[in-house]
């Protein structure tokens, strides 16, 4: 049986690889992928806390996460796609006016 | 140490070392092959927490569509390796290691505390009644058509809320607004408008 | 060490080892000899001969083919992204023939001939090695193993498969690659959706999703003639189901007439261009598996599986049974590669999204209502 805190350390690594992954990338695409890895190291935490609890709820709830990313990917990359169209960029860095 | 351990050691490093993967790599495409392998670790780890239907759910959701459609984003948009980018302020790293020491010791202190035995689940294919059992099917159906039922509802006009918003963002414009865009931008003479959308075209 | 050796269930996982083995051994044929009986039968319906020289009537053929591909000169062009490169053919077939656990090929607690002195045999080599075994092999289960929601396992390793062809596009670094992989690619995520959804029209007289226990379901008779298959199950939202499902389970596998993306007069050879020798062999037998994966979803889930007549006195006819079943589904797809021209790729995508997809919703209410009314 692999001790609970042994997830929830795995859990908190990958969510704090994701945190650096959004401060410190410039290109928008991966740092949206960088907010997807942090819905799942919370996915896992919620997982891992259902299963020691025996509480079905856990689950539940991440299935409800998972249908909210993947709502919010697809609006978020329709507003990449126009972002580029609109700025021939990816670089977050660039986009720091709201006028053209 | 028993062969769940290795295992579990296994996964979590090959999904370390793939998110590390995900944020140091030039190549976005590369990136996104890391995250999908993170999410392929993930559903194995969820299988060993008995959600067998959420770990289905996650390669079939997450690592099936939505990194498909970061994929095709990635090759459409023909996103090529960045530059390096230059360090403005470099004095923070000094303050940020030992600030991470310190997260680690607390995390490692406070994460001692919540070992407690675990319940025993029942294996589905043993008993008769399968929605009594932890994370199968039956028993997140159970619960999802009874407790979470509003959230579930709410989910479903969430996604038809995407689908909408997501088709209105990403429909070409009209020749007026292209032709202020490209004015925008500082147009190339005689250019078409925005060949930004010879990207997007298939 | 030791601690790690005793935690493992071993007599289990070597069973379900040598199990997968002999299963993978079994696929590995059937593709093999699937690629020589398209070949024929394509002959047959075109009115020539096809290969009969190796062999007796040509039998050996995938033995000169396999010889032929191994002997190829194996080039990659310069300018491909090596790593992506390699990768491709490994993400198409891995997850292809991963699905092969799931397949229900006869029914459970089946008496092996020759059970007892296996047992005997086996007892004592484990307990000569320090094990204490007491296994009972007389009887057997004809399948690897049963999840609690085999029916997504399916779903989830075709959901893998789409990567293989659109990492190959891409890293080939060749416009009719690009175009190709993108193609087929986006043409299989649009006709997954009407293959689950289909699927989950069927799942209300099917009771699990579990592929052995939906084979258990479907014994039995109604009137004492008409077998209890799924595909007459909820009349008629079985056969709308079981029409949807054909049609998307051509159109995921990128066969005729659903093949634009990889037709040789249209793309050159889509996103298969740029490869040679075992690679192109890998993607080859990769779309044969996969063709073999949607013919056994559709005897298992529509036409019930390993049921049969006699299924009852001979347990071992239960495997015959299946076996004919999916036979006659891959000889469906090579009788449609001869038969029909192929779809434009706008025909393509407007059917499956414009008419399909509603299909198979509307499909699931009806097949809801029946169900409420008549279960």
């Amino acid at each position: 049986m692999v001790p609970l805190s042994w997830y929830l350390a795995l859990s908190a690594v990958l969510f704090t690889i994701g945190v650096v992954g959004v401060v410190i990338q410039r290109n928008v695409i991966v740092l949206f992928m960088c907010v997807e890895l942090m819905l799942n190291a919370v996915n896992l935490t919620l997982v891992a806390f259902s299963r020691f609890l025996g509480d079905l709820n856990g689950q539940l709830f991440v299935f409800i996460v998972m249908a909210v990313a993947a709502a919010e990917a697809a609006v978020g990359l329709a507003i990449i796609i126009s972002l580029f169209r609109n700025r021939e960029t990816l670089n977050v860095d660039e986009a720091d006016l709201l006028k053209l | 140490m028993e062969i769940i351990h290795l295992l579990f050691l296994g996964l979590a490093a090959l999904a370390v070392v793939a998110a590390f993967n995900v944020i140091l790599q030039r190549n976005p495409i590369y990136s996104a092959i890391g995250l999908i392998v993170v999410l392929c670790c993930l559903a194995a780890l969820f299988l060993t927490l008995h959600a067998q239907f959420i770990a289905a759910i996650q390669i079939i959701v997450y690592a099936g569509a939505i990194m498909v459609l970061f994929v095709f984003v990635i090759m459409l948009l023909n996103v090529r390796e960045e530059e390096s980018r230059g360090d403005r302020q470099k004095y923070l790293k000094w303050i940020a290691g030992p600030l991470f020491i310190a997260l680690l010791a607390e995390i490692a202190a406070v994460l001692r505390l919540v070992d407690t035995p675990a319940p025993a689940i029942a294996n589905p294919n043993q008993i008769a009644d399968p929605s009594t059992s932890l994370g199968t099917v039956e028993s997140i159906a159970h619960g999802m058509f009874t407790d979470y039922v509003l959230p579930f509802e709410a989910t479903s006009v969430l996604i038809l809320m995407a689908i909408v918003g997501a088709m209105y963002l990403a429909r070409r414009g009209s020749q007026a607004e292209m032709d202020r865009i490209e004015k925008a931008l500082g147009g190339q003479g005689e250019a078409e408008p925005s060949t930004a959308d010879d990207h997007v075209a298939v | 060490m030791s601690s790690v050796l005793n935690s493992i269930d071993l007599p289990y996982i070597l069973g379900a080892l040598i199990k997968i083995a002999l299963f993978w051994v079994f696929i590995m044929i059937t593709v093999a000899y699937m690629v020589y009986a398209e070949r024929r039968v394509l002959a047959v319906i075109q009115n020539r001969l096809g290969p009969n020289r190796v062999g007796w009537q040509g039998l050996l053929q995938p033995f000169a083919d396999l010889i032929k591909f191994i002997f190829k000169e194996d080039i990659i062009p310069l300018s491909v992204n090596r790593a992506l490169y390699l990768l491709a053919p490994v993400v198409v077939l891995v997850p292809a023939m991963m699905v092969l656990i799931v397949y229900p090929f006869g029914p459970s607690s089946v008496p092996l001939p020759g059970g007892e002195t296996l047992s005997n045999i086996v007892n004592t080599f484990g307990n000569s090695l320090g094990f204490d075994w007491a296994l009972d092999l007389r009887r057997i289960n004809l399948y690897v193993t049963n999840f609690n929601v085999g029916l997504l396992y399916v779903f989830a390793l075709t959901s893998l498969g789409v990567y293989g062809i659109v990492i190959a596009g891409w890293a080939s670094n060749s416009k009719y690659s690009l175009l190709g992989g993108l193609r087929s690619s986006a043409q299989m995520i649009s006709y997954e959706l009407a293959l689950s959804l289909s699927l989950v029209a069927i799942l209300i007289p099917a009771g699990s999703l579990d592929l052995i226990k939906i084979v258990e379901n479907q014994g039995g008779t109604w009137f004492g003639f008409i077998p209890r298959w799924n595909i007459l199950a909820l009349f008629p939202a079985g056969l709308i189901a079981f029409g949807v499902y054909l049609i998307s389970a051509i159109a995921e596998t990128n066969r005729v007439p659903f093949d634009l993306p990889e037709a040789e007069t249209e793309l050159v050879a889509g996103f298969h261009t740029e490869y040679s020798a075992l690679k192109f062999a890998l993607f080859f037998m990769a779309e044969y598996v996969n063709m073999t994966t949607v013919s056994v979803l559709a005897a298992t889930v529509f036409l019930g599986g390993w049921q049969g007549p006699l299924v009852g006195t001979y347990p071992w006819l239960g495997f015959i049974w299946f076996i004919g079943k999916v036979f006659f589904f891959l000889f469906l797809y090579i009788w449609l590669r001869g038969t029909l021209p192929r779809f434009r790729y706008d025909q393509l995508m407007n059917f499956g999204w414009k008419i399909l997809l509603p299909v198979a919703l509307v499909n699931i209410v009806l097949a809801a209502v029946i169900g409420i009314l008549f279960l």
